[in-house]
C-alpha cells in the first residue's frame, strides 16, 4: 500500500524537472529574462542611437559631466532600495534635501567652516530620516501617510524661513564636492562617491545577514516576525539610512549649485522611486537587486542628457520615463506568467507520455 | 432514483509542480446530499473551485445536465446555479445582510430604474424567515456570529436560485446546536430536490447527513457508494489509504521532568486563565473549534503577541518572553498556522527559508556564509526528507507538502528544546502528513517537548500523549491518551463540559 503511495510522488519530482536548467538554451532564456539584462541591453541601444544622432554624445568628457545632472538622485536610489524592498516607501526624500540644505545655509550664514557645515547637513537629514522611523515603527502608521506628512513639514521649514530669499554664501573651498574632479582626471568627485556608496550599498544587500532580512521582510513582514527578526529595528534602520543618504545627496546638491532655495529639488522624490522602481526592484517589496537600479540610474541619467543634445523638449523625456515605467511594472509578472506557462505545459506533456 | 444533474469525468487539473487533480469522477444527482470525501490536500478545494470558475480545468469533462459546463467566475457559476458556501465565510462584514445576499445581482426597479432596495429587503426577510432564522435583514454582518453567517451564505444560495449548493466544511467553526440548524437546513434543502454537495472529513456529520460519498485522496478518485452501505472503517481506509497506526505512528515515551509550566496566562479578548505543564518527550494535543484561542496562547507563548497577565516557567524559572528572537533563545520553535504567510517565505530559496531563523550565528561579522547555509541546509532538509529540483529552487514552487517540511527543518535546525506546532499538517498530501507525524514522534522520543495544536481530531487523539481542550479562550477539559474519546473532546470543545475524564 504504502509503495503505491509512493510512487505518483516521485513522478512529480521528475516531472518538475523535465526543463533541463542547465541546458544552455534554458540559461539563455533565463538570462535574457531578466529584468536588468534588458536594461542593460536598453543601454546599449541608447548609446548606439544617441551616438548617430549626435555627434557630441559619445565624448569622454561630456560622457563624465553628464553624471552631475543625475548623481545626487543616483545617490538617494540606494538607501530607497532598502526602504522599497521591505515593503515600504519615502516620499518625504526632497524635502530632507530641502531641511538639510536649509541647516546647512544656516549653519554657513552663522559663520560655520566647511567641515561644520557638511555635519549639519547630515546631522539634518539623518535626524529626519529617523523621524520617519519613528512614526513608522514605534507608532506603527503607514508609511506612506507619514512621508506624505513629513514631506510638507520638512520642506515647510525651509520655506517658512526663507521665503522667496536664498542662502548663497557658503565657502569657497566646499564647491569641490559638487563640483570638482579627481586629481588631474575628468572624474567628477560626485561619481566617486556615488561608486563607493554604490558599492558599500550594494555588499550590504547582497552578502551580509542585514540582506538577507529586508528580502526576507519584504516578502513577508508576518513571515520575517514569526522566524525571529526584529522588523521594526530594521525598518527604523531603513529610514535613518534613507535620511543619511540624503544628507549626503544635500551636501552634494548645495555644493554643486551653490545656493539653498526653499523649492530644492523639488520632484526629486519620484525621479528617485522611478529609478528604483525601473530598476526591477517589487514596489510590493522583496525582489530587486542593485545592479537593475544602476543599470535604470544610467539609463535615464543619459536618456536625459541624449535628448538634451538633439533638443528634444522635456515633454518628450516625461514621457519616454512614464512608459518605460509602465513596462518596468509589467514586464516582472508578464515574463513570471510564460515561465510557469512553459513549465505546466512540459508537465502535461510528460503525463501523456 | 433521482436524475443526474452534475457529471465529472476523467477531470484533470496541473499547478506547476504539481498534479492537484488527476482523473476526478463525480456524479451528483437531484435531492442528494452528496458527501465529497478526502483528507486535507486531497484535491477537494481543487474541485469545488473549479466547478464555481475560479479555476480553469486542464483536462476533462464537467457536465451540467448532461451539457459542458463553462464558467469563467463565480458570476457565472452563479448563473449556472451553482453556488459554494465557503469554509470561511467570505462577506462584507460592513454591509447589511440584505447587501451582502444581493451583492452581484441587485434587483433594479423596472420603472424608476433604480436599485430596487425595498423588494429586496422583503424578499430577503421572507428568505431569512424560510430558513427559520432569526436574523433581521438590516443587521450588519460583522455583528453576526459564525453559525449566522453561514447560514446567510446559504440563504444568499438560494437566492441565485443555485441548484447545486457546496458546503466546504460547514461545520468547523460551529458549535452543537448551530451545527444541528444546519443539519435541519440541509435537509430543507434536500426536500426542495436541490443537490448538495457536502465537503467534510468528519464522519459523524457524514453518516448523520449523507446519502452518498465520492473518496478522493491525492488528487485522484477513489470510490464511491451508499453512506447507509458502508461503515466508518471502510471510508477510513479509503480516504487515508493506510491504517490508523501507519498514520499516527506514536511512540511509547518516558515522560521527564516539567521542561515548560504556564500560569494563569490571559490575552483580554483572546483567552483567560489558561494554566497547564509541558514535560520533556511529551506530546501535548490542544482541541477546539476555530477561534476557540489556541494559536494565540501558542503566538503569546512565542512573543509574538503580548500577554495581559501570567507567568511563564521555564525549567521551574520564570521567563520574560517579549519577542520571537527571546523565546528562540530559551529553546522554544514555533511552526505556524499559516504556511504560505507565516511559515515559509515563498519568494525565497529552500536554503535561505532553512537558515533564517539562525542567520545571525551562520554569518561571520554579517556576512552570511553560504558554506556553513549549505551545510545546515543540507542536514536537515534531508533529514525532513524535502524532495525538490535542488536547495536553490524558490519556495513557492514547492507543493504544499514539502512547503511545510521546509518550515519544519528550518525550526528543527534552530535545535529547539519546545516544539510547538499549531496544524502542522492542514492542507498536506497524506504522505507528508504521515511522515510529519513519524518525525514528531521521532522528536518526541528524543526528549523533545511538543506542543501540538490541531482541529483534525484523529491527529490529536492519535498524537498526544495528554490532550487540553478549549472553548471560547478557556481550558474545558483534560484527558490523559487512554481517557480521551472523539465524543469526550468534543464535547468539550464545543461548550459541553464533559461529566468524565474532565480533570480541571
Amino acid at each position: 500500500m504504502q509503495q503505491a503511495d509512493r510512487q505518483p510522488k516521485q513522478e512529480l519530482v521528475n516531472i518538475s524537472r523535465l526543463i533541463d536548467e542547465n541546458s544552455l538554451k534554458e540559461k539563455l532564456i533565463l538570462l535574457f529574462t531578466k529584468w536588468e539584462v534588458l536594461l542593460g541591453i536598453l543601454l546599449v541601444f541608447e548609446f548606439i542611437l544617441f551616438s548617430n544622432l549626435s555627434p557630441y554624445f559619445l565624448d569622454y568628457f561630456n560622457l563624465m559631466n553628464s553624471t552631475f545632472n543625475f548623481m545626487e538622485k543616483a545617490i538617494m536610489a540606494l538607501p530607497m532600495i532598502y526602504i522599497i524592498m521591505s515593503g515600504d516607501i519615502d516620499i518625504s526624500i526632497a524635502s530632507i534635501i530641502a531641511l538639510s540644505s536649509f541647516a546647512m545655509g544656516y549653519a554657513a550664514s552663522m559663520g560655520m567652516d566647511v567641515a561644520g557645515i557638511i555635519l549639519i547637513g547630515l546631522a539634518a537629514g539623518t535626524l529626519a530620516g529617523m523621524f520617519n522611523g519613528f512614526f513608522v515603527t514605534i507608532l506603527k502608521m503607514p508609511a506612506i501617510a507619514v512621508t506624505l506628512a513629513t514631506q510638507s513639514l520638512f520642506r515647510g521649514v525651509s520655506q517658512a524661513v526663507l521665503g522667496d530669499q536664498a542662502y548663497t554664501e557658503y565657502p569657497k573651498s566646499m564647491a569641490f564636492l559638487g563640483q570638482g574632479y579627481v586629481g588631474d582626471t575628468l572624474i567628477p568627485f560626485e561619481l566617486v562617491i556615488f561608486l563607493f556608496l554604490a558599492a558599500v550599498m550594494g555588499f550590504i544587500l547582497h552578502k551580509t545577514r542585514y540582506g538577507r532580512k529586508l528580502y526576507a521582510i519584504g516578502s513577508s513582514r508576518e513571515a520575517a516576525r514569526f522566524a525571529g527578526i526584529n522588523v521594526s529595528r530594521i525598518r527604523f534602520i531603513n529610514f535613518t539610512l534613507m535620511g543619511l543618504f540624503c544628507g549626503i545627496a544635500a551636501v552634494l546638491l548645495t555644493s554643486r549649485i551653490g545656493s539653498t532655495r526653499p523649492n530644492i529639488a523639488l520632484g526629486w522624490d519620484m525621479e528617485v522611486i522611478t529609478l528604483v522602481v525601473l530598476g526591477g526592484v517589487s514596489i510590493s517589496g522583496g525582489k530587486g537587486n542593485l545592479f537593475g537600479v544602476i543599470m535604470a540610474i544610467f539609463l535615464l541619467g543619459y536618456l536625459k542628457f541624449g535628448m538634451g543634445l538633439i533638443n528634444l523638449s522635456a515633454k518628450v523625456m516625461v514621457i519616454t520615463t512614464g512608459l518605460l515605467l509602465v513596462i518596468a511594472v509589467l514586464l516582472p509578472g508578464f515574463l513570471d506568467g510564460v515561465k510557469a506557462r512553459r513549465k505546466l505545459k512540459s508537465q502535461q506533456m510528460a503525463s501523456t507520455l | 432514483m433521482s436524475e443526474t444533474i452534475l457529471e465529472i469525468k476523467q477531470l484533470t487539473k496541473y499547478f506547476p509542480g504539481i498534479k492537484a487533480l488527476d482523473g476526478v469522477h463525480l456524479t451528483v444527482r437531484t435531492g442528494e446530499v452528496h458527501a465529497l470525501i478526502g483528507e486535507n490536500g486531497a484535491g477537494k478545494s481543487t474541485l469545488v473551485k473549479i466547478l464555481t470558475g475560479v479555476y480553469t480545468l486542464t483536462s476533462g469533462e464537467v457536465l451540467l445536465d448532461g451539457k459542458p459546463l463553462v464558467c469563467r467566475n463565480a458570476l457565472e457559476a452563479q448563473a449556472c446555479g451553482i453556488a459554494a458556501i465557503h469554509q470561511e465565510a467570505s462577506m462584507f462584514p460592513e454591509l447589511s445582510v440584505t447587501e451582502n445576499i444581493y451583492m452581484g445581482h441587485h434587483i433594479i426597479h423596472p420603472k424608476t430604474k433604480r436599485v430596487d432596495w425595498a423588494t429586496m429587503r422583503k424578499e430577503t426577510q421572507t428568505l431569512l424567515d424560510s430558513l427559520e432564522l432569526e436574523i433581521d435583514c438590516n443587521t450588519l454582518v460583522k455583528n453576526l456570529g459564525v453559525a449566522q453567517r453561514h447560514m446567510v451564505e446559504i440563504a444568499k444560495a438560494l437566492s441565485l436560485n443555485a441548484r447545486i449548493v457546496i458546503m466546504d466544511e460547514p461545520t468547523s467553526a460551529l458549535s452543537l446546536r448551530e451545527v444541528e440548524d444546519l443539519y435541519k437546513i440541509v435537509r430543507k434543502l434536500k426536500d426542495d430536490g436541490k443537490a448538495i454537495i457536502f465537503i467534510s472529513h468528519k464522519f459523524d456529520e457524514i453518516f448523520e447527513i449523507c446519502d452518498y460519498f465520492t473518496i478522493l485522496r491525492d488528487g485522484r478518485y477513489i470510490g464511491e457508494g451508499l453512506v447507509k452501505e458502508s461503515s466508518v472503517d471502510a471510508m477510513v481506509n479509503m480516504m487515508v489509504g493506510r491504517s490508523l497506526d501507519q498514520m499516527y505512528p506514536k511512540k511509547e515515551v518516558k515522560i521527564g521532568r516539567p521542561v515548560l509550566e504556564v500560569q494563569q496566562l490571559a490575552q483580554t479578548g483572546y483567552f483567560q486563565d489558561v494554566s497547564f505543564t509541558l514535560h520533556a518527550g511529551e506530546i501535548l494535543g490542544f482541541f477546539g473549534l476555530i477561534g476557540a484561542g489556541r494559536s494565540e496562547v501558542m503566538r503569546t507563548l512565542f512573543g509574538i503577541d503580548s500577554r495581559s497577565h501570567g507567568t511563564v516557567l521555564l525549567d521551574g524559572k520564570e521567563i520574560h518572553i517579549r519577542k520571537p528572537s527571546e523565546a528562540m533563545g530559551y529553546g522554544i520553535a514555533f511552526v505556524p498556522e499559516d504556511r504560505q504567510s507565516q511559515g515559509v517565505i515563498l519568494e525565497m530559496s529552500i536554503a535561505k527559508n532553512i537558515t533564517l531563523p539562525q542567520i545571525d550565528a551562520l554569518s561571520r561579522y554579517g556576512i552570511t556564509h553560504k558554506k556553513r547555509e549549505l551545510e545546515v541546509t543540507e542536514t536537515f532538509g534531508e533529514k525532513m526528507e524535502i524532495r525538490a529540483a535542488g536547495w536553490h529552487v524558490d519556495a513557492d514552487t514547492l507543493s504544499g507538502g514539502n512547503q511545510q517540511k521546509v518550515v519544519l527543518a528550518k525550526w528543527i535546525a534552530t535545535n529547539p528544546r519546545i516544539l510547538i506546532l499549531d496544524e502542522p499538517t492542514k492542507g498536506i498530501d497524506v504522505a507528508t502528513k504521515a511522515a510529519v507525524h513519524q518525525f514528531v514522534s521521532e522528536m518526541a522520543a528524543e526528549g523533545m517537548a511538543v506542543l501540538l495544536i490541531s482541529s483534525e481530531l484523529p491527529e490529536v487523539l492519535g498524537m498526544s500523549d495528554r490532550i487540553i481542550v478549549m472553548h471560547e479562550g478557556a481550558l474545558t477539559a483534560e484527558f490523559s491518551r487512554d481517557e480521551a474519546t472523539s465524543d469526550s473532546v468534543i464535547k468539550a470543545a464545543t461548550g459541553h463540559t464533559a461529566g468524565n475524564g474532565g480533570e480541571q
